[in-house]
């Protein structure tokens, strides 16, 4: 009932302000420009599904020598999945500490540089990464992966043989340098949050530093660690060209991580196959360009899902 | 019973009020002890830095929990061991940037020449020629995506503030923008890639199609930033305008957006930078074509990032195309790491001469 008696004088008064052309232009423009949003996401979707369709028949030659589009796909998105998690396990302990670093160990001052300069690390375009994988890192890696073989040979990663340092782990490397500012940044910013309150009562009870992070910070953050590992993976699934530089792939299963046989990642193998894909090749690209899609779409929204349930509990 | 009382009081009289505690300087005695015999057994086992620098590492995070467990407990051991771990952690992730900056420079550098910035590939096989119609490219489709997503990011991030407040068009819209974020860049590639094919037949190459994909990568940064300034300013600012009779598009534009300038410009420069660096969208539909394009209509344009993947991959009959065309795409990388980073300084600088009008 007093919703309805404070609606009533408010519409009157909107009646009695003047319509002006500019308002409308201007909320016009606002809304189109709203409703274009909407509108590339849906073109997106839709132009990647129409572009599909016609892989799903392709076979033999035009499915680059696989049976058909799901035979063909499916070692691509093991590979992708498979850089991703080694990214994650590298990059998430990393993330989370260095987040720690910026918002509760370094004083205040340092700090704030501190997180621009891990701002930098984000700012590096993925193609020098990738340049920087496949010139240098793999030649640092190479002996490191040798001793692997050498002292751990009996687990199934580190079957090798080692003749190659461009390997799914070097990928996973790279991939990890680069998701690891993504987490920070979120990390850092649940981390941030945690109520002073909180912290300054588990000091004031005796607690050390890292007791009060332990029984303050984390169990506060914790959907919000969670959903920004999601993010990251997000962006882990997704890149290219780091793992189209790094990785010397040849589409095969496997879970040896320092050998030349390795899975492709899909966009790796979209990126250095486009040139040459003639006829129903190219849908088959696009197919699996739109199966990434899903499954990044999917992580995002997962993440996303995790953030906003994590904000209501306050 | 009386008398384990007194003993009890006694005891606690006898302790001192404080725990004992090593010395401030404690930390840096520990490492200089750790990394010293450290550096002690590298040199009698013939081990390089990084063998030195690793051992001491390790002989540290031992070292010092060890020295506090025994002076201070097992509580204050623990927290010196994950400070030291935490700390471990910052210096880890500088590395990659170090080695990566480091090498970009010293590679990238010695291929710096007037040669270089002044003429394209054309015509060269291998050896010689620059990366001017890269460096055009970069600047004309990074400037098209930019004049297509700033208007429509910031109109957006209007509508959501502004006009839309939580109602339902203004959720999804949120919503999309969330998806749009975590767009892989090569599937905004090929959403250009699979535009042009139905319009223009199989593997088109068109530059403004770069911009197009560019701009799906960009305008949602873009309405994220712009959107969280919008929110900062406050609601008086609005109020004051609106009980002056000022109609609300011209609050908009005179009041609203003026006080959030530093903050939208700060993030339409950094979302410059991000996607100028992009090379997977580019790569499928604006191409590698060898020499100057200006006209975005027409043919592909050779960038920078699918320039230094296309050399870097490329391969060649004698070893000293290979050498050239890595040079060539070390110093492509080198002078995109400069634009971008430039971008990013940019922002930081424009941000701080915009902002003092919002107080923070």
């Amino acid at each position: 009932m007093s919703t309805s008696t404070e609606a009533e004088p408010q519409e009157q008064a909107a009646e009695r302000t003047p319509r002006r052309r500019g308002d409308a232009v201007f909320s016009g423009a606002a809304l189109g420009a709203g409703v274009l949003i909407m509108l590339a996401l849906a073109g997106v979707a839709i132009f990647l599904v129409v572009e599909s369709v016609p892989a799903l028949s392709a076979s033999g030659d035009q499915a680059y020598g696989a049976d058909n589009i799901v035979v063909y796909i499916w070692p691509l998105l093991y590979g992708t999945i498979l850089a991703a998690i080694i990214a994650l396990l590298i990059a998430t302990p990393l993330a989370v500490g260095v987040a720690l670093v910026i918002s509760h160990y370094a004083p205040r001052k340092i700090a704030r540089f501190l997180g621009y300069v891990i701002d930098l690390l984000a700012a590096v375009p993925s193609v020098v990464y990738g340049l920087w994988g496949r010139e240098t890192l793999q030649g640092w890696v190479f002996p490191i992966y040798q001793w692997l073989h050498d002292n751990l040979g009996f687990l199934p990663f580190f079957k090798g043989p080692v003749t190659t340092g461009r390997t799914i782990l070097t990928a996973g490397l790279v991939l990890a340098v680069m998701v690891l500012p993504i987490i920070t940044a979120l990390c850092r910013e649940v981390f941030a949050q945690t109520p002073v309150m909180h912290q300054e009562a588990a000091l004031a009870l005796g607690a050390t530093r890292w007791e009060m992070i332990r029984m303050a910070v984390f169990p506060y953050s914790r959907s919000g660690v969670v959903s920004s590992v999601m993010l990251g993976l997000g962006r882990a699934l997704g890149e290219t060209m780091a793992v189209a530089l790094v990785l010397s792939a040849s589409g095969v299963i496997t879970i040896n991580l320092i050998s030349s046989q390795n899975p492709s990642t899909i966009a790796a193998n979209i990126a250095l196959n486009y040139a040459n894909a003639s006829g129903t090749k190219a849908n088959v690209l696009i197919a699996g360009g739109l199966v990434l899609f899903v499954v990044t779409f999917a992580v995002n929204f997962l993440g996303r899902w995790l953030a906003t349930r994590g904000q209501v509990k306050e | 019973m009386a008398d384990l009382d007194k003993t009890a009081s006694l005891d606690r009289d006898l302790q001192p009020l404080t725990n004992p505690q090593l010395p401030a300087i404690g930390p840096v005695l520990a490492a200089v002890v750790a990394w010293g015999a450290a550096g002690l057994v590298a040199l009698l086992l013939g081990w390089n830095i990084a063998g030195w620098l690793v051992l001491g590492w390790v002989a540290f995070i031992v070292v010092l929990p060890a020295w506090s467990s025994a002076v201070e407990g097992k509580r204050s051991a623990i927290d010196r061991l994950v400070t030291s771990l935490v700390w471990s952690t910052f210096v880890i992730a500088m590395l990659p940037l170090i080695a990566v900056s480091w090498t970009v420079i010293e590679r990238g550098a010695p291929a710096f020449s007037v040669e270089f910035f002044t003429s394209d590939q054309s015509g060269v096989i291998g050896v010689g020629g620059g990366i001017l119609h890269a460096v055009i490219g970069t600047l004309v489709i990074t400037l098209i995506a930019t004049l297509i997503s700033v208007p429509v990011g910031i109109m957006a991030a209007v509508y959501l503030v502004e006009y839309g407040k939580g109602n339902r068009m203004s959720r999804i819209l949120t919503f999309l923008v969330d998806v749009m974020t975590g767009i892989p860049s090569i599937v905004a590639g090929l959403f250009a890639l699979a535009l042009f094919t139905l319009l223009l037949g199989p593997l088109p190459r068109l530059a403004i199609g770069g911009s197009i994909a560019l701009s799906v990568l960009m305008i949602p940064i873009v309405v994220r930033s712009t959107e969280e300034m919008l929110k900062l300013v406050s609601n008086e600012l609005r109020e004051g305008a609106y009980a002056l009779g000022v109609p609300k598009w011209r609050t908009i534009t005179k009041v609203v957006i003026p006080t959030a300038l530093g903050g939208i410009v700060t993030g339409a420069t950094l979302a410059v930078a991000r996607v100028a660096g992009e090379t997977a969208p580019l790569l499928l539909i604006a191409g590698t074509l060898r020499s100057v394009n200006w006209n975005p209509f027409e043919g592909g344009m050779a960038t920078l990032p699918v320039l230094i993947f296309s050399e870097a991959t490329k391969g060649g009959a004698k070893p000293e195309y290979v050498a050239a065309q890595l040079e060539r795409a070390w110093g492509a990388a080198l002078v995109l790491i400069i634009i971008v980073m430039g971008l990013n300084l940019l922002a930081r600088v424009v941000g701080a001469y915009f902002s003092p009008k919002t107080g923070r």
